[in-house]
């Protein structure tokens, strides 16, 4: 594990610290980087809102068909990148049957970071929802709560440990994306390139410093939100009962 | 408050679990809702709570019709049988929540919490988490958070099952005291016939669903309505036709009108009592329990031919 993560961090170095930093810091990389945290950010909080209520529904609400949804949540799991890439592509490319086209556009690189990262939330906020001790809920009704109050109140305290770590595995899958990403995107430079296929694009041109400096910055990212994962989980347990 | 329930009927699916119970209870007392498991009884407290909406059948507390008032509304105090605590709460604000609902200023919140804390002996506990506590002490702080609020009526369900057996004990007694200290009209729920005759004032057995009976503690044991509730509220054992409780059951040595003969097959000391088991001519089992001090002027032992007679008879009286 460690051992190739650290020949990259080895190889960004090849030009010093300021190589480093000059190759992270040029206009290209630093647009690509720059795209890549805020595309992740925005699709993530539409994530963790959309997941906590897919997860809600899956939990709490019973409907034909339910057995169904939750295996198709998992789809973005199982389906290789580069077939969701194309699948989307298909859809909302320049022949979209839908006549709805935001290849080439950021928007497109939105859709397929939001495709390949909703079951994250999903899947970390279920297990939480179902071991919810619903007496708790009806405690509170009988002390006066309203839907709103209970949910607000005693659900989302309870569950949010669980909404922040699928928030922080969704974002670390989102930075790193590039299957799902690379075909819709067109990639190009200072608009729709993202962080991965400027890699991509600086291994094929022979920069394999920039390309490993840029996965360094990656990497770092990855491991921050390891380690919120983590903290996130002692924090949800802190209270167990 | 008084509680009267009026032909409550519940069903889930094709399990009806409430099937048309009537009763009534008075402005402060304290009733025991006594039954096996699935017979209906916790379904019926969650009614009552308006946590379930019955199929049929009127809720009325205090004089005013709730059948179709929210939970919220009801201003029912419940305490749930895993007493439900608001793990992610200190105690304080576990205890206060109601009051932070009803938008009370802080500081009166404060004081109130206080107040409750000592009531229920948690002084000293408020800055605690539900996991830092007890089993006992999380009942305690269930039972202060559902008083808070001034309910008009009280709903405690099985509030003694997930204790262990010596604070189970305390636990009945005291809150016995703490029902004559509040005064508030109180409902529990329980499967265990001597905490129901230990703790309640009137005893509602249930079966299937049904009310058997309806009476004190007494009258379940001594008239019991049905065959259920005589074998439900106490050990039954059957000289000839007739149904008594074990300790209703004269042992003598010699022989006496009315008495049938039986062999010892087994002294059980009980400490201050003893267990006979005893076997009839017919091959058929009798259990007497008499004193100790009973036993050993009778010099009972294994295999010694004793006579027995009834001194109160069971009948079932409807």
């Amino acid at each position: 594990m460690l051992l190739p993560l650290s020949a990259v961090a080895v190889r960004s170095m090849d030009g010093g610290l300021s190589g480093f930093w000059q190759a992270v810091s040029g206009p290209e990389a630093r647009s690509a980087l720059e795209l890549t945290f805020l595309i992740s950010l925005i699709v993530v909080a539409i994530n963790a809102l959309a997941g906590t209520l897919i997860a809600w529904v899956l939990v709490r609400d019973r409907f034909r068909g339910m057995g169904t949804v939750n295996a198709v949540i998992d789809l973005p799991f199982a389906l290789p990148t580069i077939v969701a890439g194309l699948t989307l592509l298909a859809l909302y490319g320049p022949r979209s049957p839908v006549r709805i086209d935001v290849s080439y556009a950021r928007v497109g690189v939105a859709m397929a970071l939001l495709f390949v990262t909703l079951p994250f939330v999903v899947r970390a906020v279920q297990p939480v929802l179902m071991e919810l001790d619903r007496d708790m809920e009806d405690a509170a009704v009988s002390l006066g709560a309203s839907g709103r109050q209970v949910f607000a109140r005693i659900v989302l305290p309870n569950i949010l440990p669980a909404i922040l770590s699928g928030i922080a595995l969704a974002f670390a899958r989102a930075i790193g994306e590039f299957g799902s990403v690379v075909l819709i995107s067109g990639n190009l430079p200072f608009k729709t390139e993202v962080a991965s296929v400027f890699i991509f694009g600086r291994i094929e041109s022979d920069n394999v410093t920039a390309a490993a400096a840029v996965s360094v910055v990656l990497l770092v990212a990855s491991l921050l939100m390891l380690a919120a994962i983590g903290a996130a989980a002692r924090w949800g347990g802190r209270h167990e009962l | 408050m008084s509680i009267e329930v009026t032909a409550v009927r519940k069903t889930f699916g094709d399990f009806v679990a409430v099937d048309g119970v009537t009763f009534a209870v008075r402005d402060g007392s304290l009733t025991a809702l006594l039954g096996p498991s699935g017979s209906g009884k916790s379904t019926l407290l969650r009614l009552i709570a308006g946590l379930e909406a019955p199929d049929a059948g009127r809720v009325v507390i205090g004089g005013a019709d709730r059948t179709d008032t929210p939970a919220r509304n009801r201003d029912v105090g419940f305490v749930f049988q895993h007493y439900a605590p608001f793990k992610h709460m200190t105690v304080r604000d576990n205890v206060g929540f109601g009051l932070r609902i009803r938008k009370v200023p802080r500081d009166r919140i404060r004081a109130r919490v206080a107040e409750l804390l000592e009531l229920v002996h948690l002084e000293g506990y408020a800055d605690r988490y539900p996991s830092q506590l007890s089993g006992g002490q999380r009942q305690r702080m269930a039972l202060a958070r559902a008083l808070a609020v001034e309910p008009r009526v009280l709903l405690l369900d099985e509030p003694f099952g997930a204790l262990d057996a010596t604070v189970r004990k305390e636990l009945r007694a005291w809150l016995r005291r703490l029902h004559d200290e509040v005064h508030v009209t109180t409902i529990f729920v329980t499967h265990d016939q001597e905490e129901a005759m230990e703790v309640a004032e009137q005893i509602v057995v249930m079966n299937e669903g049904r009310i058997e009976q309806i009476g004190t503690p007494r009258d379940v044991y001594e008239r019991p309505a049905s065959e259920f509730v005589m074998g439900f509220v106490g050990p039954v054992t059957r000289v000839g036709d007739a149904a008594v409780r074990p300790h209703d059951l004269d042992v003598r040595t010699t022989p006496a009108a009315g008495a049938v003969e039986a062999m010892i097959e087994r002294v059980v000391h009980l400490g201050f009592e003893v267990r006979l088991e005893l076997v009839t001519g017919d091959g058929l089992p009798i259990s007497a329990q008499i004193t100790r001090q009973a036993a050993e002027e009778l010099e009972l032992r294994n295999g010694q031919i004793v006579y027995v007679r009834p001194n109160r008879l069971l009948r079932a009286v409807a």
